[in-house]
């Protein structure tokens, strides 16, 4: 049983609890840096595929789990994140400026899609945010002379400080460019929630009513949230672009928008580790059901077919049973095993019982 | 002669999607809560009613296995709030949807399982027949389909303003803890509302597969439908048919007049410019919301 003994106001304010807790999370990331040498190619790219989705889904961690503003619609943003940087080294900018204005770009223009989405709450923004996703579909294809329409279009090797780094020739360099970005945007995301803004977008998405009630710009902070939100995952985007090598319009459809959504519920909402925990379960879920498939195959002595879709019913019951059982994801999970232990003789199962209401309707007053 | 044919094919479209939009707006209208998986009803009533009529599977006569299926759709809408969202009382919006989100990935999954990935029409006793009316040729289906939509609809609607048991859903709907109060079955209620949701995506699968074909991934059509219902206006049934219509007739005319390529994004840009205008739908409901 551990206790934290806070005599300092600044040990609620800095982003780790206590040196343990530091320490844990070096450790994890030496762990990250040690990797490549540890495993092999083909669990590197998987490893690297999972953190690039664990980028997306923190953009989309910041609007959804800290705002409260669900969105269906991030791959439209994943889709100009990943368009832009490609377009800006086309036109001759270097990775390490194209990169980062890709994520400016497509923040900016999230803040303007905001400004009319502002006016949506809850399951209607989820259907405009949708629309737009499809509509991106569409309009990939119809600017074809910058986007390559529905041939696409293939990602070069990308020059950084003079290596070149691409996914096939180099992956090791392109892990550890992809871990570099992953370890800037968690600390500017654990930065961002204990300023002000953070806390401000918490308490927008606790309850609009107060948060107005306390002086919080409600629309401000919104649109500031779409912005950072849609900047993350632009980043995540250009990454998922020279990942994949190859994309066209069909590479960011809505599933991919609604796959990001369900990632992170499964995480867990409201969390950073909850990007990471639903990035892991949508990296691996594949390889999982095939090693599973194999299995089965080999025990029943069924044939290997292919089951269509399967994937995504698995997925889909995965989420159900999240949904219905543990509402806070894997991370929430987490958190009652450690608590458990934690507090060891004295978790009580009623703890994290969350408190529900009766539904009273926003149509009619 | 060209613009009237376009307009009734427009129509028999744009019933279908009322008719799934009914589903979303009665759910939503007693429940507050909205099913993204209503879509995916539709396809698989439709594949209800094609496993039972259909020679090559069990072959039943048509008018037989209409209220089998609709029965099945029924009481497959009752289980599943039974047992899935009536753990989910008291949640949020947000929560529901993404529940059945996932839940149309699954029921797209057993569909697929049971029935392949084919395309496959529903044989039915108006197929393949026409009606003529001048220079007009309307197919029976496309008759069927509109007028079973209005009759629904309008049945709908009454059974909302007129039964007791419809001022009970909009009750429960409009403030849970009162309805209780009041002596309302809140649950039985809700029972009620997605069971009869179930029997009208049967109803819409059912007019579709003879209309056209259906396989698995039809249940994204939802989508489009779910369009409907927001340009229509979340909550209203004259609108939710409104707006299918809305969408159904747009569709050919864009698809007509527009380049190719801009065509399909009739529908999202419309649905984009009506949320972004009149937020609440063209028939909308909402007043301010106070604390």
């Amino acid at each position: 049983m551990r206790i934290v003994f806070k005599t300092d106001y600044m040990q609620d304010i800095r982003p780790w609890k206590d040196r343990y807790q530091l320490v844990l999370y070096l450790l994890l990331l030496t762990l990250m840096l040690a990797a490549p040498f540890v495993i092999d190619a083909f669990y590197l790219g998987e490893l690297n595929n999972v953190l690039i989705w664990a980028i997306a889904g923190m953009g989309l961690m910041v609007l959804t789990g800290h705002t409260g503003q669900a969105s269906l619609g991030h791959a439209a943003f994943l889709a100009m994140g990943c368009y832009t940087n490609i377009i800006l080294m086309e036109q001759g900018l270097p990775f390490m400026l194209a990169f980062p204005l890709a994520g400016i770009i497509t923040g900016l223009v999230g803040m303007v899609i905001a400004i009319p989405a502002l006016r949506l709450h809850g399951i209607y923004l989820a259907i405009a945010t949708m629309a737009m996703s499809i509509l991106v579909d569409d309009i990939i294809v119809l600017t074809e002379p910058w986007t390559g329409g529905v041939g696409g279009k293939y990602a070069p090797s990308v020059n950084v400080f003079g290596i070149m780094i691409d996914r096939w020739g180099t992956p090791r360099e392109f892990y550890y460019l992809t871990l570099g970005v992953v370890v800037v945007v968690t600390l500017g995301y654990i930065n961002i929630l204990r300023a002000p803004l953070g806390r401000s977008f918490i308490a927008v998405r606790d309850s609009e009513v107060s948060a107005q009630a306390i002086g919080i710009d409600v629309a401000r902070t919104k649109a500031i949230s779409f912005g950072i939100s849609c900047a993350i995952t632009g980043l995540g985007g250009a990454l998922m672009g020279l990942f994949a090598g190859a994309f066209n319009n069909e590479t960011f459809s809505v599933i991919i928008s609604i796959e990001l959504l369900m990632m992170i519920v499964i995480g867990g909402l409201g969390s950073i580790h909850g990007a990471f925990f639903g990035a892991i379960v949508i990296g691996f879920l594949p390889q999982f059901l095939s090693l599973s498939k194999e299995w089965v195959g080999s025990v029943f002595g069924g044939s290997n077919v292919a089951i269509p879709g399967l994937e995504f019913g698995v997925f889909g019951m995965i989420l159900i049973a999240f949904i219905l059982f543990e509402p806070m994801g894997l991370y929430g999970r987490w958190l009652k095993v450690r608590t458990f232990f934690e507090l060891f003789p004295f978790y009580r199962k009623d703890m994290f019982k969350r408190q529900k209401s009766y539904l009273k309707t926003e149509r009619l007053r | 002669m060209d613009i009237l044919q376009l307009l009734i094919s427009g129509l028999a479209n744009g019933c279908v999607y009322g008719l799934i939009a009914l589903g979303f707006v009665l759910i939503y209208k007693a429940t507050e809560a909205v099913n993204f998986a209503q879509g995916d009803f539709m396809m698989l009533g439709a594949f209800f009613t094609i496993g039972l009529t259909n020679t090559e599977y069990m072959g039943l006569p048509f008018w037989m296995a209409l209220p089998i299926s609709i029965g099945i759709m029924a009481f497959l809408g009752y289980l599943l709030d039974r047992f899935v969202i009536r753990l989910m009382f008291g949640e949020s919006q947000t929560a529901v949807v993404i529940l059945t989100i996932a839940l149309g990935f699954v029921i797209r999954f057993v569909a697929g399982l049971i029935w392949g990935h084919e395309p496959q029409s529903l044989q039915n006793p108006l197929a393949g027949k026409e009606l003529h009316f001048g220079g007009l040729v309307l197919g029976l289906e496309d008759v069927a389909v509109i007028i079973v939509t209005i009759l629904l609809t309008w049945g709908l609607y009454e059974f909302f303003n007129r039964t007791k048991m419809g001022l009970a859903m909009q009750g429960a709907s409009q403030n849970q803890l009162a309805a209780y109060y009041m002596g309302i079955p809140v649950k039985r209620v809700q029972g009620f509302i997605w069971a009869l949701a179930g029997a009208v995506a049967c109803v819409a699968g059912i007019l579709f597969a003879a209309k056209g074909a259906v396989d698995p991934n039809t249940g994204l059509m939802g989508i489009k439908a779910f369009a409907a219902a927001v340009i229509g206006g979340f909550g209203s049934l004259p609108g939710a048919l409104a707006g299918g219509l809305i969408v159904g007739i747009i569709e050919p005319f864009a698809s007509r007049y527009i380049a190719a390529g801009y065509s399909q994004i009739a529908p999202y840009a419309l649905l984009l410019a009506v949320l972004i205008f009149r937020p609440h739908g063209l028939f909308s409901q909402v007043r301010v919301k106070k604390v």
